[in-house]
């Protein structure tokens, strides 16, 4: 048997990771959606960035620390139903983490539909939903849960969130508040901090090596030459997501650890 | 006093009022969000009536996939269409996909508008506003250019933020709409109405944003007592100068929910959605639910 005391759950990085995502971004509406992206966070708040609001996944933003406390729980800062979320976003204060069915190496990002006819796709998702909106005018970053080489592809079949590339294109006054920051996944931390903001690896997960990452991506990362691990949570994070933001474990159903 | 007030226009409709008074071919703009608080009894009405070729404008749920696999569908303006769906891991909700939508879009047999939810906003804004577009950043840069080949962009006639040049933004044409079909908690008869719920969407919007208004409530209460069941007057977004009938429809969301007096009902929403590969338990659904 392991010590349990030294074993390095997959969620607990992966819920770190995200909330490093949010590290310097001070007042402003951090958005995370999705399971761990809520817990990653919620974490972020209780841990190092105090003055985040959040929402409750509806039309409230509320102070808990759980990720999903009961309707009857949430302690409610203020409304902010969908009409008012646009004027959040539009203002730019805030960071959204969005997931994607697909992303490039740029950071485009697709969750509309797949196939080369948009207007006959082969498969239809969500729609653009606010995507463009977003990345235009705030932080962007996504969470992958499952790294594959059909998520990361070399081009996405409809650009939704937009990326390096097509903000380049824009112009710097048209791109001024475009950033995509990070893209978290259970394999590693990625970003765009490259010459021509190629997707780069910024740290992998312990125990993920380059050559797997790269065998479930479908185009060439970029690697630094002094890559380290993603950072391994702290014994005070590790007491708060057990105590406070995700207390049933529900992160870990989410990310399996590795085999 | 021998003198009694002049007697204001009657409203009171019913679903089926309200389904006879569209033609086929028009734009009906569909209140509510995903599976949440979808006008649906006006949506039952539809399908016992004999209009078709609607295009629909909508923040899509469970009701787009509906008058999809009915025929009565076809042109979709959407930003997305996703029903609600239970998340095993937390016990709440996440958006889903809707086969039946997914099915006739991939069969090539809706025309669609795909648009970003802020820019659906702007053109729903612009046509209440009565101006033919609205400026944004939002879009740029993105595919809803390619997703639609009819949209412009306008140059800011006012210095950039260089001082140079002015800025090229998303001209969202104002989206005009025939009619518009929401569902609220509680309104009067004569079409005043309060959501009580968590958010009104963008029910006001659409309903500016249309020559005619169509509003179903859960229950009519007189205008006297209106904000005492409203709860508090800042609730009361939907005023009958927007409003051409009123229905009460007791129940008239479900399926989909209509906080707080009913929650979405998963068991209707699954066993619908469960009929998507079989064309005849698709059908016995719809006969079904559109005369329930």
């Amino acid at each position: 048997m392991p010590d349990t005391d030294t074993i390095v759950r997959r969620a607990d990085v992966c819920a770190v990771a995200v909330a490093e995502c949010f590290r310097g971004d001070g007042e402003s509406l951090a958005n995370p959606i999705g399971v761990i992206p809520m817990i990653g966070g919620r974490l972020a708040r209780a841990s190092f960035e105090p003055d985040l609001m959040m929402t409750d996944g509806e039309a409230t933003l509320i102070a808990n620390h759980e990720a999903s406390p009961a309707a009857a729980d949430r302690v409610v800062e203020t409304f902010n139903p969908y009409r008012r979320m646009f004027d959040v976003v539009w203002s730019g204060r805030r960071h959204v983490m969005m997931g994607a069915t697909q992303v490039d190496r740029y950071g485009n990002q697709n969750i509309a539909s797949l196939g080369p006819d948009p207007h006959q796709p082969n498969v239809q998702l969500l729609g653009v939903r606010g995507a463009p909106g977003n990345t235009i005018n705030d932080t962007t970053s996504y969470w992958v849960g499952r790294h594959g080489p059909k998520v990361f592809v070399e081009t996405v079949d409809v650009v939704c969130g937009i990326g390096y590339d097509r903000a380049a294109e824009l112009g710097p006054q048209a791109a001024r508040w475009h950033e995509i920051r990070r893209v978290v996944s259970n394999l590693g931390v990625f970003d765009f901090e490259t010459d021509d903001h190629r997707m780069r690896i910024r740290s992998l997960h312990p125990g993920v090596t380059v050559e797997e990452v790269q065998a479930a991506t479908g185009f060439a990362l970029a690697v630094p030459d002094d890559l380290g691990e993603t950072r391994l949570p702290t014994p005070d994070e590790l007491e708060l997501l057990d105590t406070l933001v995700d207390p049933d474990g529900t992160r870990f159903r989410e990310v399996p650890d590795p085999a | 006093m021998t003198v009694t007030p002049a007697t204001p226009t009657a409203k009171r409709m019913t679903p089926d009022d309200v389904a006879g008074r569209l033609r086929s071919g028009m734009t009906i703009g569909i209140g509510g969000w995903g599976s949440r608080r979808k006008p649906m009894a006006i949506v039952q009405a539809i399908l016992r009536s004999d209009v078709t070729d609607l295009h629909v404008v909508t923040y899509g749920g469970p009701e787009v996939g509906i008058l999809a696999a009915a025929g009565r569908m076809s042109r979709l303006t959407f930003p997305f269409v996703s029903p609600d769906v239970p998340n095993p891991m937390t016990g709440g909700s996440v958006p889903g996909l809707d086969p039946h939508f997914r099915a006739a879009r991939q069969a090539g047999q809706l025309a669609c508008t795909e648009l970003d939810e802020g820019m659906l906003l702007l053109g729903l804004q612009a046509a209440a506003w009565r101006v033919p577009f609205l400026p944004t950043r939002v879009g740029l840069g993105s595919d809803v250019f390619r997703l639609d080949p009819s949209l412009k962009t306008v140059r800011s006639p006012y210095p950039g933020p260089d001082g140079g040049e002015g800025e090229e933004l998303v001209a969202q044409p104002a989206i005009h709409l025939d009619a518009a079909l929401v569902h609220l908690n509680v309104g009067d008869e004569r079409g005043n109405a309060a959501f009580t719920g968590p958010d009104l969407y963008f029910d006001d919007l659409l309903l500016e944003a249309a020559a005619e208004g169509f509003v179903s409530v859960e229950r009519i209460v007189p205008t006297e007592t209106l904000v005492a069941a409203a709860g508090d007057v800042t609730r009361l977004r939907i005023s009958r100068l927007f409003t051409t009938g009123v229905v009460e429809a007791p129940g008239g969301a479900g399926f989909t929910d209509c906080v707080p007096d009913y929650d979405r009902d998963d068991e209707v929403q699954s066993r619908w959605f469960a009929t998507a590969k079989d064309p005849d338990a698709r059908a016995a659904f719809l006969e079904e639910w559109a005369h329930a």
